[in-house]
């Protein structure tokens, strides 16, 4: 791997294992511990409602610690670069909108978010004209509309714009 | 005969304008599907399943809705290809092997031969696991009338440790990936007691997880964020496919009979047991390879290196609704989502589907011959039109995929929870596909998990907590013992190569 030509890592694979896998082993134990809570045992008319997850949890606890082993044990010249600074910078550019558009829905409804949502992509990485941007991300809205309320009559959440244009 | 007298009937279901049209939308919209990073055959089957939530009530309803998912399915499959061979980037998982020998084709300016072998290998294999499935699953419905909650588990228990034994994923990462789906199978309330588990207070858990949800953030959102990792230029070959070019390759292609036999064979068994259309298509390229006359040849543009992959990938991909609609075990993540659908249509899977619902299941069936025909004839005249829409900068794609795919994780539960845990479940899935833990085991888990506990659970009853009910007759025994061959097959395997090396 020349790294001065592909970038500098946000992230090492090494990390990156060690981190998930910790992750599985911290799940299986909460799994474990809710269901030791419910009674994982044998009970008077069979198995309690733990029983199940007891042993989902610690088999997961288990693979999780080999994971966990085998990601520490990843000699420095296997542990090549998870996740270049670039990449990640990409990810999060997606990530990051995303998850206010998510917030957006519950406020604004949809259809106006996934508007904003769409224009601001075009925009902002694609460098499209004003005109293009509107008519594709308005497009798709009136075209969302169309298909689940109109024709699937399957209703999506709404906010104020809509309930102003009178089409909620 | 029984059988062809079912089908009969199956396809006077299938026949009407209404069904014909549904296969041709589903066909064109799983093309598309299938084209696009981001959607492939599981989340957009899932994102389109509440659109059917009405559909399906109408008389006749169900059928149409199902030809409607399962032609999706058809048609993604065969999409995958087109990204594979022109642009040298698998649309879907199961096409990565296609670009092996397809990519080249192209380069060398064989695009049309290597396009019109791979449909044509996808439409053999999809026929092959097909007229398998007409007259093996009326017989394995039957067998599995007479299971009880002991063969059912067993069932459960051979699917999941096929993974293991099959993935080519390190087994405890497939392990710890099915283990977490099970837990979140496992959220909300315990299905015989009645009681709240790992909801720790949370009313949005209450209902506990559901698997379309994860299905869309863990292959749509996490798929997309490994796309854009890998830039955003598309670069392909150009498409040209014109009559001549597909009578050519159509003079070429009984040459390979061999095979498309061997690699139907492969792909039907790996959709069966669970490995899936992934491992099978590689499976079968890497078996082509070695029988081959002109093995060594193979990477360089070879027409068999795209028909071996591509006739397995189709007929694993088939073949995975066998034990889905039989016994209620899905064989993909794509047949885990029509399962999931046909429980919310008010359909039990499994084997009283075939004595309860006759229409419905021989109309299935029937669907699966015309929608595959339908297939044919669409992705062999439309190649250049559905290229067309990779040409379309990623910033305008992108988001659109989100925005729908945030519909579709709505619209399961009118719940703006599952959009939270849509995200989520995109940042998992591109973790994990970073660190090779397989998403497959995690997703069926998810759908299977509480039949599985449901069957453990009464066969624990019935023996008193004795786990030797599991071993008490032929077939519950067979079925245990095999799982547990596949389960430590892993270890085996690494005892031998250590053996070999030392």
């Amino acid at each position: 791997m020349t790294e001065e030509r592909e970038g500098r890592a946000a992230f090492r694979v090494k990390s990156a294992e060690i981190a998930v896998a910790a992750l599985f082993l911290a799940t299986g134990a909460l799994v474990m511990y809710d269901s030791v809570r419910l009674g994982s045992t044998w009970g008077d008319d069979g198995p309690k409602p733990g029983y199940f997850p007891f042993y989902i949890g610690l088999i997961m606890a288990v693979a999780a610690l080999v994971n966990l082993a085998r990601g520490v044990m990843i000699p420095p010249d296997k542990n090549g670069p998870f996740v270049l600074t670039q990449q990640l910078k990409m990810v999060l550019t997606v990530l990051v909108p995303t998850a206010i558009y998510v917030g957006a829905i519950s406020q604004v409804g949809i259809y106006v978010s996934s508007i904003v949502f769409i224009a601001f992509f075009m925009r902002w990485l694609g460098k499209f004209a004003w005109w293009k941007v509107a008519a594709v991300s308005v497009g798709t809205a009136v075209a969302l509309f169309l298909v689940f309320e109109r024709w699937f009559l399957v209703p999506l959440p709404k906010g104020p714009i809509e309930a102003f244009l009178g089409v909620s | 005969m029984a059988e062809i007298q079912a089908l009969a009937g199956g396809f006077a279901v299938a026949f009407s304008l209404k069904n014909l049209l549904f296969m041709f939308i589903g066909v064109i919209l799983g093309v598309i599907i299938g084209v696009l990073p981001g959607l492939g055959g599981a989340n957009g089957v899932a994102i389109l399943l509440p659109l059917t939530f009405t559909m399906a009530q109408t008389p006749g309803g169900a059928t149409s809705a199902i030809i409607l998912l399962s032609c999706i399915y058809w048609g993604a499959l065969f999409g995958g290809a087109i990204t594979s061979i022109l642009f040298n980037i698998p649309g879907e998982p199961w096409s990565v092997a296609t670009t092996f020998d397809g990519y080249p084709l192209a380069q060398q300016g064989r695009a049309g031969n290597a396009l019109t072998a791979a449909f044509t290998s996808s439409f053999i294999g999809a026929l092959v696991a097909v007229i398998l499935i007409t007259f093996l699953s009326p017989v394995i419905a039957n067998f599995a009338l007479e299971f009880g909650p002991p063969e059912f588990f067993s069932v459960y228990f051979l699917t999941f440790c096929a993974f293991i034994g099959t993935s080519k994923e390190p087994p405890f990462k497939t392990l710890a990936a099915m283990m977490l789906g099970f837990a979140l199978a496992a959220v909300g309330t315990d299905p015989v007691t009645g009681t709240l588990r790992l909801t720790f207070g949370s009313t949005s858990l209450l209902t506990g997880f559901d698997f379309l949800v994860a299905v869309i953030g863990l292959f749509g959102i996490g798929e997309i964020l490994l796309t854009l990792e890998e830039g955003l230029a598309f670069r392909g070959a150009k498409a040209k496919l014109n009559m001549r070019v597909v009578l050519d390759t159509w003079k070429e292609l009984p040459r390979y009979w061999l095979t498309s036999l061997r690699s139907s064979a492969v792909g039907c068994f790996m959709g069966i047991v669970p490995g899936g259309a992934t491992p099978a298509s590689f499976m079968s390229y890497g078996v082509a390879r070695r029988f081959s006359r002109d093995g060594d040849k193979f990477g360089t543009g070879k027409v068999e290196g795209v028909v071996a992959p591509e006739t397995a990938a189709h007929a694993a991909g088939t073949s995975a609704l066998l034990p889905m609609i039989t016994l209620g075990v899905p064989g993909s993540p794509t047949a885990a989502v029509l399962l999931g659908g046909l429980m919310i249509w008010g359909l039990q899977p499994g084997p009283l589907l075939f004595v309860e619902k006759p229409d419905f299941v021989w109309g299935l069936i029937a669907s699966m011959y015309l929608g595959n025909i339908a297939g044919l004839i669409v992705v062999l005249t439309c190649v250049p039109l559905f290229a067309a829409i990779l040409r379309v900068p990623f910033s305008v794609i992108a988001p659109i995929i989100v925005v729908v795919c945030a519909i579709g994780a709505y619209t399961v539960h009118n719940a703006g929870f599952d959009v939270w845990m849509m995200v989520v479940f995109g940042v998992l899935g591109y973790l994990f596909k970073k660190l090779q833990y397989p998403l497959a085991p995690l997703v069926l888990a998810i759908v299977l998990g509480d039949n599985a506990e449901a069957s453990f659970r009464q066969a624990m009853l019935v023996s008193q907590g004795d786990l030797s009910i599991f071993f008490t007759n032929k077939l519950v025994g067979g079925l245990t013992s095999l799982a547990l061959v596949l389960l430590l097959w892993p270890l085996v395997a690494w005892i031998v190569a250590k053996a070999r090396r030392g």
